[in-house]
């Protein structure tokens, strides 16, 4: 497998009136062809910043890119210039947002929307762009896709707008999709048609997914690796048989006991994570998560952990992964599993 | 809750419409005849996708609209035909908790005066207003220095914190809930909902909890509703419910429902539901869901299903079953 986005040390920033917000501190991560990635985390921990990032859509100043790359078959994306950027974005690296009703301009036809992207990047007459668009139209599951090449995106539903989004992300052919929350405001059996036909697609083009998003549930059908995300830094990654079996950050334990199983018994009670993620503008000394975590250690109000590798895929940066913590790590293990 | 089901219900749903009038017309039926019962201290889950009027029933019931026909009675007394006392009575004992802890709560006021509004409205100064608006912040979690500051200098989580002390402050039997913890985070999800089951179990409160996240509302509920296109299509316990769903639309809902447990995701059949639901206006003939059934027979487009009690304390509106 070889990686196609190689993301390495990252610190993103933005300088606000109250001050510089460290957004993203220091995020490396790979995607390999064809595979799909998983960032999540909860709001405010700078996945999509990160992602924003990637397809260099942060607004400079305010944001500033401080430090690190973005390695795309080897070029620093972070160092392009605007020019060289669009000839990257939509045709190398496509993107689709959360939101359908407001990613879409209200003021232009859906096939319009289309064609301009494979007009710009594929240099084929309109004529030729509005086949390819229908083409795309078909391919993501839209019906009458002629008639609808003509419609408006409020002419659209919810489920239909994503699918539309969705067809001018590739309609370039990208080597990489990234999905920012894809599913978040649709609903559930909506949802599920939208995550089949992204691997439906991606099996067909061979696409790199990032995917974006908070649903755990979402992740474990989908993803191939996972990174988690905790106030702008990546606390733990591997494969996702890794992340789910045998997650081994309290901040990915705290995740996963968050949520009810659909066989939980209703007089347990759910384990929510006390309190609220760090104010960036401050970041704290140590370990971002420390103050909400339950086996913190006075050196994780300290310190801040670095990123360590568990096994070759598994990466975690927690202080009980230090081999002097491994007794208390054993305790707390066994607590875990007891309850 | 098996003792709960020989006590009177506390609210009766009888055969409710809610129409809408837009453009012209054309009337969108947003609840098309739907009737329930809630117990005493039991939570109903209602779960549907956006559109089937979930959120509308909730606002009838409360009166926030009138109803176009049906009757609902809370506690014996016919809600929309109440007046003048009677009618802040009814205010008093059913409190609503909105889905966007950010734009119901008004900006423009402090904490303390957003909680103690409904205390000044029906002349609870029994206590000094200040001590209960205080209580009431502990009570759901927040603190005494929280009550002198706006709506904007606090968390998701922490607004709907807010909602609930506002709600919980005229001490109501009956809160419906209208998604309220859609807007949070899952982290924050699980703190708002064991807010709302201690609150439950300490004070005795009926809830009707509308929502489209499954797996919270079986966790939360003890009966559980499906809806579709502005009716309920199953209405049931909830285990009975989630283990053996008898209606076709309950049957794709929950196995859309994605799992979080790789080990299980080729072990699963999933019935994906073609296309969207239809528009309200212009519903299907017969069964509304016919025209995304998977096991769609003539008999759906011509009759509408019958809303039968199929086992007991399981109904569904269904021609399988006929």
């Amino acid at each position: 497998m070889s990686k196609i986005l190689d993301v390495r040390d990252l610190h993103v920033s933005f300088h606000t009136y109250s001050g510089e917000v460290k957004a993203v501190r220091g995020v490396s991560f790979d995607v390999e062809k064809g595979q799909t990635l998983a960032i999540v985390g909860e709001s405010g921990c700078g996945k999509s910043v990160t992602s924003q990032a990637i397809m260099k859509l942060i607004l400079t100043p305010p944001g500033e890119y401080k430090h690190g790359e973005v390695l795309y078959n080897g070029k620093d994306l972070v160092k392009m210039s605007e020019k060289e950027m669009e000839q990257i974005r939509g045709k190398e690296i496509a993107m689709i947002f959360q939101d359908p009703m407001t990613s879409l301009n209200p003021t232009m036809t859906v096939g319009k929307q289309i064609v301009e992207g494979i007009i710009k990047h594929q240099k084929l007459s309109k004529a030729e762009a509005k086949e390819k668009a229908i083409e795309m139209l078909k391919l993501v599951g839209i019906p009458s896709p002629e008639s609808r090449f003509t419609q408006y995106p409020h002419q659209f539903s919810g489920g239909m707008r994503q699918r539309a989004m969705i067809a001018i992300a590739l309609s370039c052919n990208p080597n990489v999709l990234i999905a920012d929350e894809p599913t978040t405001a649709l609903d559930v059996t909506i949802q599920a048609q939208i995550m089949d036909l992204m691997k439906d697609l991606q099996a067909r083009l061979g696409t790199s997914i990032i995917l974006i998003t908070h649903d755990l549930g979402v992740v474990a059908e989908t993803a191939d690796r996972v990174v988690v995300m905790y106030a702008g830094k990546v606390v733990e990654s591997g494969t996702i048989n890794e992340i789910f079996a045998e997650p081994r950050h309290p901040y990915t334990w705290g995740l996963m006991n968050s949520m009810p199983k659909l066989n939980q018994d209703r007089s347990e009670e759910l384990s929510p994570i006390p309190g609220a993620p760090p104010d960036l503008l401050a970041p704290p000394k140590g370990c971002a998560f420390a103050a909400r975590c339950k086996y913190a250690m006075k050196i994780c109000q300290e310190v801040d952990p670095e990123l360590t590798e568990h096994s070759k895929d598994h990466r975690v940066a927690c202080w009980l992964e230090h081999p002097m913590a491994e007794a208390y790590r054993k305790e707390v293990v066994e607590g875990r599993e007891s309850v | 809750m098996s003792a709960t089901e020989k006590k009177e219900p506390i609210l009766s749903v009888k055969n409710v419409k809610k129409h809408f009038q837009v453009g012209g017309k054309k009337i969108l039926k947003a609840v098309d005849g739907i009737s329930f019962d809630i117990y005493p201290g039991e939570t109903l889950g209602l779960v549907g996708e956006s559109g089937c009027g979930k959120s509308t029933v909730g606002r009838t019931l409360i009166r926030l609209y009138n109803a176009t026909s049906g009757e609902v009675s809370f506690k014996g007394k016919n809600v929309h035909e109440l007046k003048g006392k009677e009618l802040k009575q009814l205010n008093r004992s059913m409190q609503m908790i909105f889905q966007d802890p950010y734009a119901s709560l008004n900006p423009r006021m402090k904490v303390m005066d957003i909680i103690a509004e409904g205390i000044d409205i029906h002349g609870l100064n029994g206590k000094k207003r200040e001590d209960r608006v205080i209580e009431l912040l502990e009570t759901v979690g927040l603190n005494k220095s929280h009550a002198t500051r706006f709506p904007h200098e606090f968390s998701g989580g922490q607004r709907q914190r807010i909602g609930i002390a506002r709600a919980l402050a005229v001490e109501p039997d009956f809160i419906i809930a209208d998604e309220p913890i859609s807007a949070l985070d899952v982290s924050v999800q699980a703190q708002v909902v064991n807010l709302m089951k201690k609150l439950q179990r300490e004070r005795g409160l009926t809830y009707l909890f509308i929502a489209h996240d499954l797996s919270m509302v079986k966790y939360i509920s003890d009966r559980v509703g499906v809806m579709y296109l502005g009716n309920l299509v199953e209405l049931a316990d909830s285990d009975e419910m989630y283990d053996n769903p008898l209606h076709p639309y309950t049957q794709a809902l929950l196995s859309a429902v994605p799992i979080a447990d790789p080990s299980l995701k080729n072990e699963r059949e999933r019935v994906i539901l073609k296309g969207d639901v239809p528009s309200p206006i212009d519903p299907p003939s017969g069964c509304k869901f016919r025209t995304r059934c998977p096991q769609a027979m003539d008999i759906c487009a011509s009759t509408i299903p019958e809303w039968k009690e199929i086992k007991e304390k399981h109904f569904v509106a269904c021609h399988l079953y006929n």
